[in-house]
């Protein structure tokens, strides 16, 4: 077990930076995930902790050691990949036993330990099997055995759930979060997907365009984004966001509709952006907050409806139980919650807080 | 593409077994005509149904050109030529794929271009550098005046050598110099995923570790191809073996000893008798090993395509 210590690490290629200066430590035996669009440059910042890319500048440390000039062997890091990356022509057996023979451990003691890892992931019945005779999630299960068997420091994970169909994938998450409390080995995990970081993360770390947006527990990023961006990537279906203006104190105005919320010291005429969660929204309700959405489409999902329609000419969805009664489409009026509007400075797209007003950096 | 119609498949099974005929009949004729008499072969037409003299015309064979010698030279050097190239295409596609070094490109090219230079293009060349490997070391120590500046210092003349000519060395190394296996090996690597290679890295293998135990197990039907492709090339080698070996008793290969079986009149050997059939008898014999490669390797390369997996 080890902490990360990730300081102003660049990342360009020739020209191109990719990874612009990113800051993070990461605690011993903590399970973070590293969330993001595709092409953001979560792989390439978990690449440059393996070893397998080249750090531009900045430094990274494990368990306090700076590994900027070490081989990935030395780093006492284990790696699953996407594609799994098994060897073709060796069993499963040999698969991951592989590191371990490379470490120059004999036969014998290499067979009593796949014997034991094998046994912690199900396939011992499948040792002597080649990998293309196993399916996707037992092949899942091979690559994990192999990261396993060193008993590494750090576990790095690059979207090894991408290629499983979605029930096997379900079900792999939960048995890398078991493997991780009882292993209990630092683990930095990569993925677009925001159920799988979710679900897995001890603390999620929201990237965007080669910087860190947030970091934070899964509650913290969905309860209090900070950025407009980490708010529209976040929870599905995402947050409905609109331009709007501060138009007095505690008052601001989008697409029509005048909003009071708990927010203090806004500036009047400032620019914001509002976002409401679909799920915060309260049907038929009529207090102040109040506003009508003409629904065009109904969605069932089957614990819950969701409601697609227009507010004021601007696309909105509303999220209600499935056991709510109502015509499938038509005008309804709804109730935002004042501590349900999120605010954002429509400039920076940085979040503004409810109680304080200010404006708080992200990270 | 899988078509089902009658039509169809006469018509390819039509043209399948034109081209296997064309493939076929002239070795039909050799082998008839080993099995002839000298008479039964020089009276017209040509039987095209196999005598009884066989065993004698192959006996006679072997004996007049001491096959036996000749073809153990050239299983040594198609073997040698055939491994080499599998040793040397397989290490330099490997530091051109897997590897950013300087001058990686200008390599390639350089690789390349000897595509468009087969050995008899640069023959002559390749002989005055076989009669004396250093010999262009000499010349640029001749020319940069080092030579003389030894020869004013020490009093010796300097005169490096290192004689190739009626060696097995001299046999195999020019025909193993060439560019194809590269190429061939070359395209296979690219298509190897880079995951793979990141997941030995991370299992702590060096590189040429990754070369032997993953690469190489990986790229076993393509050595058999290669294996046999350049076994073929090497065993029906001619001109090259015909320069390169002057003591012919003992480095000779089969094929350059089938043309002592061959009559000419005047020639020391045949002494005018046209007895084809003792040459077509030679040629069965040389030709049956390069058969043999192919048909054990071909057995190979089904099942290596079988057993492999993605
Ligand atoms: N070897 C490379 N050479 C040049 N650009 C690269 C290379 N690898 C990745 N990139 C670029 O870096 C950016 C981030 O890539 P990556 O870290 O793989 O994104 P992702 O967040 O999808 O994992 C992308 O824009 C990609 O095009
Ligand atoms: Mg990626």
């Amino acid at each position: 077990m080890a902490d990360i210590d990730i300081r102003s690490v660049r990342k360009a290629y020739g020209k191109n930076q990719v990874v612009h200066g990113v800051d993070l430590s990461i605690r011993s035996g903590e399970f973070v995930v590293i969330l993001g669009p595709s092409g953001c440059g979560k792989s390439t910042l978990l690449r440059m902790i393996a070893g397998l890319e080249a750090i531009t500048e900045g430094e990274i440390a494990i368990a306090g050691d700076v590994v900027n000039a070490m081989e990935p062997r030395e780093r006492g890091c284990a790696m699953v990949f996407q594609n799994y990356a098994l060897y073709p022509h060796m069993t499963v057996a040999d698969n991951i036993g592989y590191g371990l023979k490379v470490a120059g451990l004999s036969k014998p003691e290499r067979r009593a330990r796949v014997e034991t890892v094998a046994k912690s992931l199900g396939l011992s019945d499948y040792l002597d099997r080649k990998p293309g005779q196993l399916s996707g999630g037992q092949r899942q299960r091979v690559a994990m055995g192999r990261a396993m068997i060193r008993e590494p420091k750090v576990f790095l994970f690059d979207e090894p759930l991408s290629n499983l169909d979605a029930k096997l994938r379900v079900q792999m998450r939960i048995e890398i979060r078991k493997l991780h409390n009882r292993l209990g080995t630092t683990s930095v995990f990569v993925t677009h997907d925001q159920v799988e970081a979710m679900t897995l993360a001890d603390r999620v770390v929201v990237m965007n365009g080669g910087h860190i947006e947030q970091v934070g527990t899964p509650e913290e990023i969905y309860r209090n984004p900070a950025s407009r961006f980490v708010a529209g990537f976040i929870g599905s279906p995402p947050m409905n966001l609109f331009e709007g203006r501060v138009t007095g104190p505690g008052e601001v105005e989008a697409q029509g509709i005048v909003l009071s919320v708990p927010h203090a010291g806004l500036a009047r005429g400032q620019a914001v952006t509002v976002g409401i969660r679909p799920e915060e929204v309260l049907l038929g309700a009529a207090g102040s907050n109040t506003a009508s959405i003409d629904v065009d489409f109904r969605e069932e999902l089957g614990s819950v409806r969701l409601l697609h329609g227009q507010v004021a000419g601007a696309d909105f969805v509303i999220q209600v139980p499935a056991t709510t009664a109502g015509p499938k489409v038509g005008h309804f009026s709804f109730e935002v919650p004042a501590r349900a509007v999120h605010l954002f400075d429509a400039e920076t797209g940085m979040r503004i807080d409810p109680v304080a007003g200010g404006i708080r950096a992200a990270a | 593409m899988i078509e089902r119609t009658p039509v169809l498949n006469f018509v390819t099974h039509a043209v399948l077994l034109v081209g296997l005929a064309i493939a076929f009949v002239p070795m039909w004729l050799v082998f008839v005509a080993a099995t002839l008499s000298l008479q039964e072969i020089n009276t017209p037409p040509i039987s095209l149904l196999p005598g009884s003299h066989l065993w004698e015309n192959l006996a006679e064979a072997w004996a007049r050109a001491d096959l036996g010698v000749k073809l153990t030279n050239s299983l040594i050097m198609s073997v040698a030529v055939a491994a080499g190239k599998i040793a040397l295409a397989s290490i330099t596609a490997f530091a051109l794929v897997f590897f950013r070094f300087p001058g990686r490109m200008a390599a390639f090219w350089l690789i390349f271009i000897t595509l468009m230079l087969p050995l008899e293009v640069r023959i002559v060349p390749t002989y005055a550098v076989a009669a004396n490997v250093f010999s262009p070391y000499q010349t640029i120590l001749d020319v940069t005046g080092f030579s003389w500046l030894w020869q004013q210092l020490t009093g010796t003349e300097l005169a490096l050598e290192w004689n190739l000519l009626n060696s097995y060395t001299g046999l195999i190394l020019p025909l193993v110099a060439t560019a194809t296996g590269t190429f061939l090996y070359r395209q296979f690597f690219l298509t190897v995923p880079e995951e793979l290679m990141e997941a030995a890295k991370m299992d702590g293998a060096g590189p040429l570790r990754f070369f032997r135990e993953i690469l190489m197990p990986l790229s076993i039907t393509n050595m058999a191809a290669l294996f046999t492709i350049m076994f073929i090339y090497a065993w029906n080698q001619y001109l090259w073996p015909l320069l390169i070996t002057t003591d012919r008793t003992h480095r000779g290969t089969a094929v350059m000893a089938l043309r002592q079986l061959i009559p000419m009149s005047g020639d020391s050997t045949g002494g005018g008798v046209p007895d084809w059939n003792v040459a077509m008898a030679g040629c069965l014999i040389v030709v049956a090993p390069a058969l043999l490669v192919v048909a054990l390797m071909q057995r190979f390369f089904v099942r290596g395509l079988i057993a492999s997996d993605k």
